[in-house]
């Protein structure tokens, strides 16, 4: 199958048009955005982390390409409710799997970004009290 | 018009003159490739045969370094690389070859004058006036002055259909304004911007100006006298000729004043325990060995563009252009950055509704069409039309209209793809 064929399949483009948990996260404790310089890429991760290391619940907003966008989508639906330390261990490479599509180097980026902001968002808490989109936006 | 009508180019022909633009890709053993149609001219250009024929043979028979070898051969590579600088002398109208200064582009010409007229020149409090629609090679070695000097760096806005808001020119353009850098042409909105009268308002006020000519020079005529500018920087990529050469033309007083940018060998006259003195024009500002090579196959592009003429160039591209907003402007979804093609040079940008700039591309590319997508290193721009990237087609006179035809064809198709219900 060529490359294009295999990138815009139907997998693919229903996680672009109707994606999972796109929006503000309901009691966010954590929070992370961050952008693909090289496009303009734009994802923020908002999350819902329990005392007790699970992540409760997980979203996503952003603004960018089919492959950024969703394989944003396929991460978060993934994520959510795994325990904190599967999300940590969860690697690169198992996105690049996730996704499935065969990604040039470039466009493997775009893949990624989402995963690179989940990983920081761990590391992110918001100021107590919790919900407060925008806390850590630039 | 006084001026002799442009004869219209012979494009066939032309192409033959460029052997990358016979290329068939994405072919397999089932299924036959598709022939490149390469839109990309904004970002480089492609050479012609003459072109890369003249690099093999300055290595071939007549390289050495300049300006230094008491031998045939450095003799032979000087005169071919002095000659070079005089054809850029001629193709911009410069006074005295003195004027060229030869840079490895467009980014480091700014770079220069930024570094070297800014700090001898710029004091806290001081303006630099840009505008809304500069690449950032305008941008940030401006930012950086400010930085070190204390000056202040405004931008004069555009209007919501990407022409410079020339109403609100006089209050941005004032006695406090050291400098105004601006482009000539705009690499993502295609706006041709009025350079004569934008140096003429800067002059009134003693501005200095320096125009960014990269998206200018290798597809207008430019005559740095008629236009009086003080500064006027391009690369020769974007006109047939090779990466790493790039010019900056500077009025010779102002270049006699300024001190030298980067130090080293070739800029010096004398050099002693105690300290240096820098050398003439324009040997000042090339430290180290040059760009020799690529200097001189600027030198064959020039040839070829001005066989082919300049402006008959800027009317095709002005054509391919109508072309483009009449074929475009039939798909659904398509929205043009920029204003009317009459006020455009060969450039067109568009976004289109629900598919990002980079899988238009990628869409495109299946189809053998080349086209920029992202944000043009121009940020600002983006940021002040609202949107994270865009999609850009530019040409130049080896495209056809039936390339656009093809353009249209292909956006049809990639639309096909994310409009699927």
């Amino acid at each position: 199958m060529p490359l294009e064929d295999e990138l815009y399949q139907d997998r693919i483009l229903d996680h672009y048009e109707e994606p999972f948990h796109r929006g503000q996260c309901p009691g966010a404790t954590h929070a992370h955005e961050d952008e693909n310089p090289l496009c303009g890429d734009v994802v923020r991760v908002e999350l819902s982390i329990d005392p007790d290391g699970k992540l409760r619940d997980a979203w996503f907003q952003g603004d960018g390409c089919c492959i950024s966008q969703a394989s944003a989508s396929m991460l978060i639906e993934k994520m959510e409710g795994r325990k904190i330390d599967d999300v940590k261990s969860f690697s690169a490479e198992d996105m690049l799997e996730l996704f499935g599509a065969r990604l040039t180097p470039n466009r493997q980026k775009c893949c990624l970004l989402c995963w690179r902001v989940l990983q920081s968002a761990l590391y992110s808490p918001l100021a107590a009290g919790g919900d407060m989109p925008g806390e850590t936006s630039r | 018009m006084t001026t002799a009508l442009a004869r219209p180019l012979d494009v066939e022909r032309l192409r033959a003159d460029f052997p990358i633009l016979s290329t068939v890709l994405h072919g397999t053993a089932e299924k036959a490739g598709v022939p490149l149609v390469y839109l990309d001219n904004a970002a480089t250009t492609q050479r012609p045969r003459q072109v890369i024929q003249s690099i093999t043979d300055v290595y071939e028979r007549q390289y050495a370094n300049v300006h230094r070898g008491i031998h045939w051969l450095s003799d032979q590579s000087t005169d071919l690389f002095e000659e070079a600088r005089g054809k850029v002398r001629s193709f911009i109208g410069a006074t005295a070859p003195e004027e060229v200064i030869f840079t490895h582009g467009t980014t480091e010409s700014i770079n220069l004058v930024a570094r070297s007229w800014g700090d001898a020149n710029l004091r806290p409090g001081d303006e630099i006036l840009l505008t809304e629609m500069e690449h950032h090679a305008n941008v940030v070695p401006w930012y950086q002055a400010a930085a070190r000097t204390g000056a202040i760096v405004r931008f004069l806005p555009i209007t919501d259909d990407g022409r410079l808001a020339l109403d609100q020119l006089d209050k941005f353009l004032t006695d406090k304004t050291r400098v105004f850098a601006f482009t000539a042409v705009s690499n993502v909105l295609g706006t041709i911007n009025p350079v004569a009268d934008l140096v003429a308002a800067a002059h009134r006020v003693g501005a200095v100006v320096l125009v960014d000519a990269a998206q200018s020079a290798p597809h207008q005529k430019v005559d740095v006298v008629a236009l009086d500018v003080d500064f006027l920087a391009f690369s020769g990529h974007k006109m047939l000729g090779p990466t790493g050469v790039g010019v900056l033309y500077g009025r010779r007083a102002l270049l006699e004043a300024m001190p030298p940018f980067l130090g080293g060998g070739s800029m010096i006259s004398r050099v002693t325990t105690a300290g240096f003195e820098p050398a003439e024009l324009p040997a000042k500002f090339e430290a180290g060995t040059p760009p020799i090579v690529p200097a001189i196959a600027l030198g064959t592009a020039i040839d070829y563009l001005e066989a082919v003429g300049v402006n008959a160039i800027h009317a095709h591209e002005l054509a391919l252009t109508r072309k483009a907003h009449d074929v475009l402007s039939t798909i659904p979804g398509l929205k043009f950055l920029g204003p009317a093609p009459e006020h455009k040079s060969g450039i067109v940008s568009f976004k289109l509704d629900k598919v990002h700039a980079h899988d238009v591309a990628q869409l495109l590319d299946r189809q053998g069409v080349a086209v920029r997508a992202g944000h043009h290193c121009a940020m600002p721009l983006h940021k002040r039309l609202g949107i994270n990237a865009s999609s850009r087609a530019s040409f130049y006179l080896y495209n056809t209209p039936a390339e656009v035809v093809t353009l249209g064809r292909a956006l049809d198709e990639a639309l096909r793809i994310f409009r699927r219900k």
